[in-house]
């Protein structure tokens, strides 16, 4: 009987392991919760003031920077082409470090080894161009991460902090993104919280900010302990936010409030 | 580095209204926040922006602290000659910026 009842617990976890907790039919990209003005913002290339960054990115892949003296393109020639679907894999798993690294880690990984140029600052005009551009190359292509089986710990880990429960207001991402998407709160809608944006120029913000910038913002919202930008838990639960996610047109960069 | 972006049509007729569009990399920066340690942020705005179509001007605008970041202007002239368009503007803190367009006219 005991034998049994752990069988069956045993098969139910890892279930819900594969289970995404909003199934494939019922994913909302973020921009089905704005206004209509704001889609048309961000559906119009050049009302869409993240396209300021966008053409930065494009100057900044083909200037040569550091001790090598190589640009991006030195390396990956035309992004149109190299980097074509790239941003739809991110973030990775780095099997060496053990962590997951975002599209602003790994320009920043190949600026240090490869240009031998000092790291970007996070949010840096120069980092967001960077990312912005290179996602820009799969603007419409589906979110695919996947996460290998040495993953897998960090995945979880991404999955519990996404499901406990933080700060003063006692709220876990799961509690508003999972369970009451579409209710509002004051005045907002919520979203299903999905990353396709990002790089994303928020109105609030009045500039383009990265998904960790956006994570943070939430943490700040529910009166939580903030995470330092780079902290492996908030790139694991930026995985996390991808997986959950998959299959989703990526839009960067978007608009929103 | 990219601080602007313009949008006109490759070609227009002569006498035609032509659509011009022109966003620039601005923060606006208002006057009213503080920073994180309560500072206050000094007010940065682009004051005053024209534009001259082969030398003449053809429209201007004087901005402020009501005007969102990264403005974004949209405005018709009357195409005359080939020519240029030459964007032209300068913020609270004295710094300039400029674009430059061709514009082909036919007919």
């Amino acid at each position: 009987m005991r034998a049994a009842c752990l069988l069956v617990a045993l098969c139910a976890g890892s279930a819900v392991a594969q289970i995404r907790p909003i199934p494939a039919s019922e994913l909302r990209s973020g921009s089905s919760f704005g206004s209509p003005e704001l889609r048309a913002m961000q559906g119009d290339d050049f009302a869409n003031p993240g396209m300021l960054w966008v053409e930065r990115g494009q100057k900044l892949w083909q200037t040569p920077a550091g001790a090598a003296a190589r640009a991006c393109a030195s390396c990956h020639s035309d992004a149109a082409a190299a980097m074509k679907g790239v941003a739809t894999r991110y973030p990775v798993f780095d099997v060496t470090t053990k962590r997951f690294v975002d599209l602003e880690g790994r320009i920043n990984a190949c600026r240090t080894t490869q240009e031998r140029a000092p790291a970007l600052a996070p949010e840096s005009e120069d980092l967001l161009a960077l990312s912005a551009f290179v996602a820009y190359q799969s603007r419409g292509a589906p979110l695919a991460v996947t996460a290998g089986a040495d993953a897998k710990a960090s995945l979880e880990q991404g999955r519990e902090f996404y499901n406990a429960r933080h700060g003063q207001m006692d709220l876990s991402c799961s509690d508003c993104h999972d369970r009451y998407w579409g209710r509002h709160l004051l005045a907002e809608t919520i979203s299903q919280g999905h990353p396709t944006a990002y790089p994303a120029y928020r109105l609030e913000w009045q500039t383009l900010g990265s998904l960790a910038r956006r994570i943070r913002a939430c943490l700040f919202g529910i009166r939580a302990q903030m995470l330092a930008p780079d902290d492996p838990k908030l790139k694991a639960l930026e995985f996390y936010l991808a997986w959950r996610a998959n299959g989703l047109p990526l839009e960067a960069p978007g608009v929103r409030r | 580095m990219v601080t602007s972006r313009v949008q006109i049509p490759g070609e227009v007729r002569r006498g035609d209204a032509v659509e011009v569009k022109i966003s620039v990399r601005h923060p606006m920066e208002t006057g009213f926040r503080v920073d994180d340690t309560g500072k206050r942020i000094p007010r940065n705005t682009i004051r005053q922006f024209s534009c001259r179509y082969n030398g003449t001007p053809v429209f201007s605008a004087s901005l402020g602290s009501g005007i969102a970041a990264n403005p974004y202007l949209r405005f018709f002239i009357t195409a005359a000659e080939s020519g240029e368009l030459k964007f032209e503007w300068i913020d609270d803190a004295g710094e300039r910026g400029d674009a430059v367009a061709p514009l082909r006219v036919v007919g």
